[in-house]
């Protein structure tokens, strides 16, 4: 625990309780490194950052429970001494991230084909409600089938249903050993080799290719991943590579053109698009760097069964890749069930939001 | 069935004209399937949890996902209450029929339709049964990892719609997290999609939230579930212990030494003898707990884990280790486990089992408190646990031709779960709320949370006619059985004829 550790859920709740008074909308907020995902939400800012400090974490549980203005960091300095970690590797895009934004926003980092992603963690959550009240939903146990599943439909929902409080995340012990290395090889046939490797019970916990080499993690215990290090070979490099990668840190990102994410079925093949590429998950996601219109990525990444998301701001008024109508409406009908008054971060995910 | 079970508590229920449902059916679905008449219809009357009983209304088998559409369409145009079924092996009566409801039953969707060994994923109807995903699986050395014990029977549908478990949850995750994508039916018919071949989709995560929803928000048509490639080798380790503390405390020390074990679970010594009177699984039977630890992996991975987690039992106190010498006592190991449901049925005429969530700190206490409540019920519990994550199947013994005994065997298994609940656990870690547990949801819940539950179901359901009185109880339900318990607080025993 630190000294900033403070509950201040009663100065949020009462935040909450005035905009509903008031009818006016609120733009959540921790400390905004993912401002730039999404579209823009007008509204009075609520921040979270005073809400702070990790409640509980026992490592022999595998789980930690902390208030959504807790630092990522924090929470990453707290597992990480018990010789834990995030499996999903959350990105933080910025020194300042909260646990709160961390969750809302959904994202997860190149381990994710293999562990799983933030929601697949999510245990539980605290959540202020657009009926101004704070409920618990989930807990700190691993199987828990009460009810619906609302922190894992909170997850990744950019603050549209609710003000997430208090996050009860699963952790797991740090792999025995961490060996990471490159190999010179062409985007093909490293998409080749991936789809082979997948089917086999490989210690792969990363695959990233990018400029005619394949990057890949090893992660197990010693003696698989020395076994299958002999087996593909290749040249060791420091696994701060992952970090770079997960951080957009990597030379490929400072490319001056807008940034897509392409979501895609794990084994598609190459995609032609303008613009440079580079791989990650192991095929399942890619980064485009490319002034291509939103409508020409889309239709060819629609066309393999993936979704685009626009990661530089201004460049699209539709950021994350469109609903079917069908969709869209029961997105809406959940919205107006769980905030009736639409005060929670309208617009920000999509305009009928 | 006691008064707090009666779908009447959730209000007056509906008035449908089973004849002129018939004649609709007939017209607008000629070819499908309709039982109507009493001795068609008792077959259908339960689920897995067969204490309770209702016989249907109608029974449909479509075949077709085109009649389940316009079923959907008709039933809601008359507002008359669908209750879904797989293979009916659930154990919380939640595919439980409804007087004045149709029960809807998909088990002749059995296809799998597409397996993507390069895509890792498989593509199947609803009525596909768990284990044949993995059969159809094995040619390409892939697997579906979520195994609940009843995977030889229980169908994906039911799986996705219970989020359904398994004994190696906590290396492997529960179904929630083995699903790509779903295609299901609103109650007005329309055809959804959630999730996508890709690892994740856009907008809110309505996977996740239809998995684990018991029938209540759509009709599940279709699921495309993650394949796994098959661990290399698998080892098992028994340990005997002569206090469930010390257990207990081991498990928490294998994962201190950071170990996931593919499976860990715990019995206790009643369990431990009726395991092995039936299975004779080599268990020692003076132990009162014993841990069983499989590690699965890559064989030299899999040989040190064993080598350490050998360590770690014998220094918290384990009075006896042995690591299975082959495949056949692994399996033996495992069948003493796996048969420990109708192993304690042997004991008894009937048995009810719990599935309470704990964490697992509170296992010691928890398992105070069952055999303090044990004692006052005057019921033998024996208990089943999937240690690794804190999921509890206490079993309690009883003889239904006894007066009085299910109603007792109910008070002590609410009793149960309200533990779980206090101690910071849940009600139903994998077998879901149902009808069963529908009362100790308001124990686990406030009025606010169950507001917002009803509020999810609003948006798919505003009509509430997709398994009605199941998985969310109305607030009306909860102030009576508040009331009920007041009352028991009150008095020792003789509340629990008002049971």
């Amino acid at each position: 625990m630190t000294e900033r550790d403070f509950d201040a859920s009663e100065q949020l709740l009462d935040q909450v309780r005035q905009a509903l008074a008031d009818d006016r909308p609120l733009c959540i907020q921790g400390s905004a490194s993912k401002a730039f995902l999404g579209r823009p939400s007008a509204g009075e800012r609520l921040d979270t950052r005073a809400h702070c400090g990790i409640v509980s974490y026992d490592p022999t549980e595998l789980v930690i429970t902390a208030r959504a203005g807790t630092p990522l960091q924090t929470l990453r300095a707290a597992v990480e001494e018990a010789g834990q970690m995030l499996p999903f590797e959350p990105p933080a895009y910025g020194e300042q991230a909260t646990l709160g934004g961390t969750i809302a926003a959904g994202l997860s980092g190149p381990r994710r084909p293999w562990a799983g992603s933030a929601r697949d963690y999510a245990l539980g959550t605290r959540v202020i409600t657009g009926l101004g009240k704070h409920l618990r939903f989930g807990g700190e146990v691993m199987k828990n089938v009460a009810g619906y599943d609302l922190s894992r439909l909170l997850t990744g929902s950019f603050g549209a249903l609710g003000v997430l409080t208090e996050v009860s995340l699963k952790v797991l012990p740090k792999p025995r050993a961490c060996f990471s290395i490159k190999l010179s090889c062409d985007a093909e046939r490293a998409l080749l080799k991936l789809a082979e490797w997948g089917q086999q019970p490989m210690p792969i916990s990363a695959a990233c290719h990018s400029a005619d080499f394949l990057y890949l993690r090893l992660e197990s215990g010693e003696g698989s991943v020395a076994a299958a290090h002999e087996r593909i070979g290749g040249e060791p490099i420091a696994s701060a590579f992952w970090d770079d990668l997960n951080e957009h840190r990597l030379p490929f990102f400072a490319q001056p053109e807008p940034l897509w994410r392409l979501s895609l079925p794990n084994n598609t093949g190459i995609l032609d698009l303008p613009g440079e590429q580079l791989i990650d998950w192991g095929g399942a996601q890619r980064w485009l760097k490319s002034s291509a219109s939103a409508a020409s990525i889309r239709q060819v990444v629609e066309a393999v069964g993936g979704h685009v998301t626009c990661y530089t701001a201004g460049i699209t008024s539709e950021p994350f890749q469109p609903l079917p109508n069908l969709l869209l409406r029961y997105h809406r009908q959940l919205k107006t069930q769980l905030d009736p008054q639409g005060i929670f971060n309208p617009g920000r995910l999509y305009a009928q939001l | 069935m006691n008064i707090l079970y009666d779908e009447r508590i959730d209000g007056a229920l509906p008035k449908v004209d089973k004849a002129a449902l018939v004649q609709a059916l007939n017209a607008r679905v000629p070819d499908l399937t309709v039982l109507h008449r009493a001795e068609d219809l008792r077959p259908y009357e339960c689920d897995g949890l067969s204490a309770y009983r209702t016989v249907p209304l109608l029974v449909v088998l479509p075949e077709r996902i085109e009649q389940v559409e316009v079923l959907l369409k008709l039933c809601h145009e008359r507002k008359v209450p669908v209750v879904a079924r797989g293979a009916g092996t659930g154990l919380s009566g939640g595919a439980l029929p409804l007087e004045q409801g149709v029960l809807l039953v998909m088990a002749r969707f059995k296809q799998i339709l597409e397996i993507d060994p390069a895509g890792r994923w498989a593509r199947v109807q609803p009525g596909v049964r768990n284990l044949a995903i993995s059969q159809a699986a094995a040619p390409y050395g892939l697997y579906y990892a979520p195994d609940p014990s009843s995977q030889i029977a229980c169908s994906i549908g039911g799986n996705v719609a219970e989020n359904a478990g398994g004994v190696h949850c906590l290396k492997y995750g529960l179904t929630v997290h083995n699903l790509l994508k779903v295609q299901m039916l609103t109650i007005e018919g329309e055809r959804l999609t959630l999730g996508s071949d890709a690892l994740d989709s856009p907008g809110f995560d309505l996977l996740a939230l239809f998995t684990g929803s018991e029938g209540m928000l759509g009709i599940i048509t279709e699921v495309t579930v993650k394949l796994l490639p098959k661990p290399q080798v698998a080892k098992v380790l028994l340990a005997s212990f002569d206090s469930v503390e010390k257990a207990g405390a081991a498990v928490a020390q294998i994962i201190a030494a950071g170990i996931i074990p593919g499976g860990l679970e715990m019995m206790d010594n009643l369990a431990i003898r009726a395991a092995e009177d039936f299975i004779h699984a080599g268990y020692p039977v003076d132990a009162e707990a014993i841990l069983l630890c499989e590690l699965d992996g890559v064989e030299s991975d899999v040989h040190d884990d064993c080598q350490r987690v050998y360590q770690v039992l014998t220094e918290a106190g384990a009075t006896e280790v042995r690591q299975a010498r082959d495949e056949a006592e692994r399996l033996r190991f495992w069948a003493g486990r796996k048969n420990a449901f109708p192993a304690v049925g042997r004991l008894s005429p009937d048995y009810y089992c719990m599935d309470g969530t704990i964490p697992r700190r509170a296992l010691p206490g928890v398992l105070k408190g069952i055999a303090e409540l044990s004692e006052q019920y005057g019921l033998r519990v024996a208990n089943v646990f999937h240690a690794g994550d804190g999921n509890m199947h206490p079993l309690i013994l009883f003889d239904a031709n006894q007066a009085g005994e299910l109603e007792r065997a109910e008070a002590l298994g609410g009793q149960i779960l309200e533990l779980c609940v206090a101690v910071g656990g849940s009600i139903t870690g994998e077998h879901g709320v149902g009808r069963e547990k529908i009362n100790q949801m308001c124990a686990q819940f406030n009025s606010d949370e169950l507001t917002l539950f009803h509020a999810v179901k609003a948006a798919f359901d505003p009509d509430r006619l997709l398994n009605p009185g199941k998985n969310i109880p109305t607030l009306q339900r909860c102030a009576e059985f508040g009331a009920m318990h007041i009352h028991h607080g009150q008095l020792p025993f003789p509340e629990l004829e008002r049971f």
